[in-house]
């Protein structure tokens, strides 16, 4: 009888140490410093944000800004362009993210206007003639589709490089949300949550543009000049008070539309003094943009170079001489400010503006509590149920009960190996895997009690109801698989740790529930008489 | 030792007056769910939770005077209570608004709810957890754990129309929506929110309780092939009354660590706690109740026949013998 009894024995035995070695023995070896080699300490299971403290926030990329941006700039070529081929309509003007219109061709000129807009936008617009010489150009689907997933990418991996560069340990940037233009940033242990959120969201967007006038105290002022709207190639930009003048109040300027130099061309960007021993941002550029900067400020001399940060001005040198590959941004920062601003250049501009749509911080403090509270309440779910298995089955209760140990043991094993994120809704999946996972072994002895009432030796009776019992367990599993295979679709942290936890636990319940349950069962009764009656339920 | 030894209670007699009590209480509940009784959480409505630690015990009425001086009325809908243990002195202030999503200021409120304790000459206190979700998301995770609940249900009810026939897979999805509902019932009763955790509760509670249905609907379908001549009725109460201690002991074990989660799982998982303690009651009576009385229902309006038919379904499988 019983004869792969010492195969399943061994077999059990060997998922019970490999797991136990991964699951288990480094959380003891950390807490006791006992030996372990380093790749096994690596494996661990780390801890939720819920649960150790840190931020959580999710952003929204407004990916139109990236449209935008690129529909300005092919509408501002083609206006140039047609100007070179002799095509002087009266208005280029963008009237979406995706749409511009061409006002005002002359109707002689219209052949060749439709040769160099043709030429130039009909890979990525598609262009109709409105009549009058009006021609509408707007971006196609699967430009529009492109540009999106290239923001996204380029926001993941800008966020990603100024988070590491903050020094967080396992961050997480993920993309989110049901429309795909979400991205979820996890930053556990963090707790200054406004200067994150500035780093983070900060767009970035480093020019320095040529001043052609200014300042002025307003808009009216600096225009007046010009008949109250600025020149085709030009724009206005305001700054707030300026350190290098030590005026106050708002002050505009209008500067060249085409910048000199851009965030692009940077290499890269320290903190350092300016003349005044005042904190400042110096930043080198790569040769590239090295060329150009010492060809536009050695042409001019005399004149000024704003420096313009999201659109913001923060100060306008005066260019004194012809500068290579090197500049320095002042304007009043504080140490902090400008460490993180030369980090924020460092690491590159967003392509596109963000806003933040959900932010949650836990503080260590109730990490720490929800720690506490989750063990007590492990321990305590462990203890109502082995004790109530031992007196209600008797000896039989210790089978169940190391079934479920063995079951809790390979459940943490896995998730350690997997490198999962234990949240306090996983804990509570935990203690529900103790609870729902010993069912499976009371449908079981319900059946072995019946079968011994209906007067069959231990053998039968046990193999009986093992092999009956067998597909409710599948079942009542498969039921609660689909529930859980649905709220890890449906939640983001916690809640999905939640549904992972117990989808492993009744996965692994399956095996100890019934595979080990029955050999010990086997084992007891191997050491028996053939003829045995009784076993202890 | 055996729980409930040779019962023989007529369950299927009591059938309709089950059926009465749990639509009193789901009514009632209704009424409650009608009249706001159970709010959606910030996960779902959007808003500004704050929950701040004293450093001494301070009235919960200060700070509730201090929080309904928010500028801009902010303060006229606010929840302030305490949370976790009272030697904690946590307090918990939940405002329905948040700071505008665009532009990094969608904390603005929490900061003017901490501006205006600091101003109020509170104790010292720190900010242990903020949450701040936008209406946007809130919007999001509404139409999502909708859709959740309908597809885990709908899984199910296909699954056990697979393995079971129609109309027990109808019973069992019956009373799996009755759990439910109770659960939400009570939920209303005692003033929970619709937060994320009582979500992944009522969805847990799903897959749940319709296992010990599983259980009766296998044993109702062996007693079938056993007791061909016997009305289903008294096949079903049979079946019922047999597996009665474990329908109670299986509950009783999950309930057990449940009511280890709920008195010490803290302040966070309270509510999933609760959901999860009602919906196992509530599971385990409309187990023994409505579910096999709605087979029963479906069933019994066809002729004798029909209930011949019932095992000749199960025996196109006859590699399988299940039943425990």
């Amino acid at each position: 009888m019983y004869k792969n009894l010492r195969w399943k024995v061994v077999t059990i035995l060997g998922v019970f140490i490999v797991f136990f070695t991964l699951g288990v023995y480094p959380i003891l070896a950390k807490r006791y410093n006992l030996p372990a080699p380093g790749w096994l300490l690596a494996k661990h299971l780390k801890l939720g944000l819920d649960l150790q403290g840190g931020v959580h926030l999710v952003l929204k990329v407004n990916r139109d800004d990236a449209l935008r941006i690129t529909t300005e700039s092919v509408s501002e070529q083609l206006r140039e362009s047609l100007r070179a081929a002799g095509v002087e309509p009266t208005g280029v003007s963008v009237t979406s993210p995706t749409t511009f219109k061409v006002e005002g061709v002359p109707a002689d000129k219209d052949a060749e206007f439709r040769r160099v807009a043709d030429e130039q936008t009909t890979t990525q617009y598609e262009r109709s003639a409105a009549g009058g010489g009006v021609h509408q150009f707007s971006m196609r689907p699967n430009i529009v589709k492109e540009l999106y997933e290239q923001t996204m990418v380029q926001a993941v991996e800008t966020i990603d490089r100024r988070v590491n560069e903050l020094g967080v340990s396992e961050p997480s940037i993920a993309r989110h949300g049901m429309n795909d233009d979400q991205i979820l940033v996890q930053l556990p242990g963090v707790s200054e949550v406004a200067r994150a959120k500035d780093i983070i969201s900060s767009t970035a967007l480093l020019e320095l543009k040529l001043v052609e006038a200014g300042p002025a105290p307003t808009r009216e002022a600096l225009l007046q000049p010009y008949n109250g709207q600025p020149p085709p190639d030009m724009e206005v930009v305001s700054g707030a008070t300026d350190a290098s003048t030590g005026q106050a109040g708002t002050s505009f300027f209008l500067v060249r539309k085409v910048a000199a130099v851009t965030g692009n061309d940077l290499r890269s960007a320290q903190v350092g003094l300016d003349e005044n021993s005042q904190p400042a941002v110096m930043f080198s550029l790569k040769p590239d943009g090295a060329r150009k900067f010492a060809q536009v400020t050695g042409t001019n001399i005399g004149r000024s170079l704003a420096i313009i940060l999201d659109n913001k001005l923060q100060s306008y040198p005066r260019i004194d001489g012809r500068i290579a590959d090197n500049g320095r941004i002042s304007g009043g920062f504080t140490q902090q400010e400008a460490a993180d601003l030369a980090l924020k250049l460092r690491s590159g501009a967003l392509p596109a503006s963000m806003s933040y749509f959900e932010e949650r911080v836990v503080g260590p403090t109730l990490g720490r509590d929800s720690i506490r509270a989750g063990v007590t309440a492990s321990l305590a779910g462990l203890m109502l149920v082995v004790i109530f298995m031992l007196v209600y089955y008797k000896l039989s209760g210790i089978n169940a009960v190391v079934a479920m140990v063995a079951n809790l043991i390979i459940l943490l094993g896995m998730m350690a190996w997997a490198g999962f994120t234990m949240t306090l809704p996983g804990i509570a999946g935990f203690i529900l895997t103790m609870g729902m996972g010993v069912d499976s072994n009371v449908l079981i002895f319900e059946r072995i009690k019946e079968e011994l009432a209906a007067q069959r030796g231990a053998r039968a009776a046990i193999s009986a109801s093992f092999s009956r019992v067998g597909w409710t367990l599948f079942d009542t599993h498969v039921t609660s698989f689909i529930a859980c295979f649905f709220l890890y679709n449906f939640g983001t942290g916690p809640i999905a740790g939640f549904a992972l936890t117990l989808f492993l636990g009744l996965a692994t319940n399956l095996f100890t529930s019934w595979f080990v349950s029955k050999t010990l069962f086997e084992f007891n009764l191997s050491r028996r008489p053939a003829n045995a009656q009784a076993i202890s339920i | 030792m055996k729980l409930f030894e040779h019962t023989n209670i007529d369950f299927v007699k009591w059938r309709w007056h089950a059926i009465a009590l749990s639509l009193v209480v789901i009514l009632a509940g209704g009424l409650a769910i009608a009249r706001g009784r159970l709010p959606l959480g910030v996960d779902f409505a959007g808003g500004t939770i704050v929950i701040v630690k004293f450093q001494q015990h301070v009235p919960i009425d200060r700070v509730r005077g201090a929080v309904s001086s928010l500028p801009n009325g902010a303060g006229n809908d606010a929840v302030v209570q305490e949370y976790g243990e009272a030697a904690q002195n946590q307090v918990l202030i939940r405002v329905a608004r948040t700071g505008d999503e665009s532009g990094g200021k969608l904390s603005e409120v929490a900061d003017t709810v901490v501006g205006t304790l600091k101003q109020a000459n509170l104790a010292g206190f720190e900010v242990i957890n903020t949450e701040i979700v936008g209406p946007v998301v809130g919007e999001q995770l509404k139409r999502q754990g909708m859709l959740a609940t309908i597809f885990a249900m709908g899984g199910i009810l296909i699954y056990i129309a697979l393995r079971f026939q129609f109309s027990f897979a109808v019973g069992a999805i019956a009373a799996t929506l009755h759990d439910l509902l109770v659960t939400l019932a009570f939920l209303a009763f005692f003033h929970y929110d619709l937060t994320l955790n009582v979500i992944a509760g009522l969805l847990t509670i799903t897959g749940y309780s319709v296992n010990d249905t599983i259980v009766i609907f296998d044993r109702v379908r062996e007693n079938m092939r056993s007791m061909r001549r016997e009305n289903l009725s008294t096949i079903v109460n049979v079946a019922v009354n047999q597996t009665l201690s474990r329908t109670v002991i299986t509950a009783g074990t999950t309930l057990l660590s449940v009511i280890a989660l709920y008195l010490f799982g803290g302040e966070v998982l309270q509510g999933f706690a609760f959901t999860m303690l009602v919906g196992i009651v509530s599971g385990t009576y409309s187990t023994v109740f409505i579910a096999a009385a709605i087979a029963i229902m479906l069933q019994g309006r066809k002729p004798i026949k029909g209930q011949l038919a019932a095992p000749a379904a199960t025996e196109r499988k006859p590699g399988r013998r299940r039943a425990s």
